[in-house]
């Protein structure tokens, strides 16, 4: 079954030229309409009708995250706000968010994306979905649903949380289908359970999900405890949402929609552009975006490609799980976490920068955050009540900074480890690669 | 008259009391009176040494996080109800003591209360005026 057929199983170099041309256009718009484009290019001596080929965009310049923030708000947005329809936001928070864009055609690709997707894992119009991805500024659950709209299926919008009422729900109303995130779904299922609902007999279909870190056998446990299958969708907030990747029945890696996202792997040290089958950063352009188009975004994730027709009979390029980060980001609970913002949020405590570790563990199915803070002169007091306070204001601001809460442990001065050269912040214990 | 107490910040683990111990005793301070207050996590040790100076400098090089506060000592009787009628002047005046501990005196039937109070100063008047002997700081360092 497929969504786009002729798109989806188009020959690999007829897809090329496609992509080319897309390609031609999108820099040919962000050259005239975007001054940051025009400004990075004309520094370095590129122009729109540089590109000939594919590999010609190897001749532009990277964009960052950094350089996003830089532009915030709307500093990337190609066309007047009257065109945008619709404006989302990245869950971390590093300074300033990053803002995207949507024209009304942005929106209908997005949710082509989505349809892909949905139809690659087997929903349709006679589905009930329902969506724990959060509805707000993050992209997770507009991007599901506007797809789930172009398929026909009725969504249940019931976003993250209240647990015990998503159980009540998905019994009631039938769904056949859900989307979360791998560890919310596994504590949806023990809750369930507890309350004496087998999920396996709740007649679930396909099961999506995305937006944090998991493994084959995190895979696995969802697909035992409901009793179907889990597919795997990738997709950031720069480049529009979820959708730029999204497994098929196959599941052996996430097709990416190659005629609206143009991926390649680079070396993260180096930046040179790495072939197909081995593994790299990803890089994502928008091929087909009217409000922001990125065009060469580090995603820092790391992955690999692979361009060989998959057994389900699309030709679309297919990226293998995220393996990693090519920084020190983290996901907990969903929610990017850098240890820049850690950092940040004790310096507004004491005068001076202390020394910190971060422990990411998951000792049942959902993540726990821990910080462990040497304690310095001036954060020290005699009494115990005030190192409580200390304790609180401590977890108060990360959690002001990051959006997360997290457990707050001080140490004795000097009893975490140092480094030379790059600090190693970050202990990651939930063995997700 | 105040005497200075060191105070010493501590993670609630096994052992975590030992390595200091061990820097006083190699650094020849002597420990007059001690208090610990703990947390499920971390606690602080409170130490009367005969030379506090001393005993900071040696934990401080040994990356002990060390504050030095001010407390005072009053002698008490060291019979029955002897603590109550010290806590119940300090008390009928509005003070608010953040900690205390106490040790029995070399001298016959007296014991030394340690006290520690926001305000210090207003402690010791109110003590003064009360007839309350407040123990010189050098009397406890060498007692």
């Amino acid at each position: 079954m497929y969504w786009n057929e002729e798109i989806e199983t188009m020959p690999r170099q007829d897809l090329e030229e496609l992509q080319l041309k897309k390609l031609q256009a999108t820099v040919k718009r962000a050259f005239e309409k975007i001054p940051y484009y025009n400004k990075r290019y004309s520094e370095i001596g590129v122009y729109p009708e540089d590109i000939e080929t594919l590999k010609d965009i190897e001749k532009l310049p990277f964009i960052t995250k950094d350089d996003l923030r830089e532009s915030y708000p709307f500093g990337l947005f190609a066309v007047d706000i009257k065109e945008i329809k619709e404006l989302h936001s990245s869950s971390g928070t590093t300074g300033k968010p990053v803002v995207s864009g949507y024209t009304e055609k942005d929106l209908d690709t997005w949710a082509e994306t989505i349809a892909r997707g949905l139809t690659m894992m087997g929903i349709g119009e006679d589905d009930i979905l329902q969506n724990t991805h959060g509805y707000g500024m993050f992209t997770g659950g507009f991007g599901v649903h506007y797809g789930s709209h172009k398929v026909g299926a009725a969504i249940i919008p019931i976003s993250t949380g209240q647990t015990k009422r998503q159980i009540e729900i998905m019994k009631d109303f039938g769904a056949t289908g859900l989307i979360f995130t791998p560890s919310y779904g596994i504590h949806l299922a023990e809750v369930a359970l507890e309350d004496g609902v087998d999920p396996k007999e709740l007649g679930i279909k396909a099961i999506g999900f995305g937006a944090e870190g998991w493994t084959e056998e995190i895979r696995q446990r969802v697909e035992e405890l409901f009793g179907c299958k889990a597919y795997n969708i990738y997709g950031l907030t720069e480049l529009m949402g979820p959708g730029v990747g999204v497994e098929c029945c196959a599941q052996k890696g996430l097709h990416i929609a190659e005629d609206i996202y143009y991926p390649e792997i680079i070396n993260p040290n180096t930046q040179e552009v790495l072939g197909g089958d081995t593994p790299g950063e990803l890089v994502l352009t928008n091929l087909e975006r009217e409000g922001m188009p990125i065009i060469r975004f580090r995603t820092k994730d790391l992955t690999k490609l692979t361009y060989e027709k998959c057994e389900c009979g699309r030709t679309h390029a297919r990226m293998s799980r995220i393996t990693g980060r090519s920084d020190d980001m983290i996901k907990v609970k969903g929610v990017a976490v850098f240890p820049s913002q850690i950092e940040k949020a004790l310096l507004k405590i004491g005068d001076a920068e202390p020394h910190y570790m971060i422990i990411v563990t998951r000792p049942g199915t959902l993540d726990e955050i821990e910080i462990k803070v040497e304690v310095s002169q001036d954060i020290f007091f005699d009494g115990v009540k005030d190192m409580m306070d200390v304790q609180t204001k401590i977890a108060k601001s990360i959690e002001n900074e990051t959006g997360i809460r997290v457990k707050v442990t001080l140490v004795e001065p000097k009893t975490l480890p140092r480094f030379e050269g790059k600090a190693k912040r970050v202990i990651d214990k939930r063995n997700l690669h | 008259m105040k005497i200075k107490q060191l105070s010493i910040f501590l993670q609630n683990k096994m052992g975590s009391l030992a390595k200091p111990l061990e820097v006083l005793t190699v650094a020849d301070v002597n420990i007059r009176a001690m208090c610990m207050a703990d947390t499920s996590e971390f606690g602080i040790l409170r130490l009367v040494v005969d030379d506090p100076i001393k005993g900071k400098e040696a934990l401080e090089e040994n990356n002990f996080l060390v504050k030095l506060t001010d407390i005072i000592g009053v002698e008490m009787n060291d019979v029955p109800g002897g603590l109550t009628s010290v806590l119940d002047v300090i008390k009928d005046n509005l003070i608010d003591l953040e900690y205390l501990y106490a040790f029995s005196h070399n001298k016959e039937d007296k014991a030394i209360l340690l006290l520690h109070a926001e305000d210090i100063d207003k402690l010791i008047d109110v003590l003064s005026k009360n007839n309350i002997p407040i123990v010189s700081a050098e009397e406890v360092y060498t007692l």
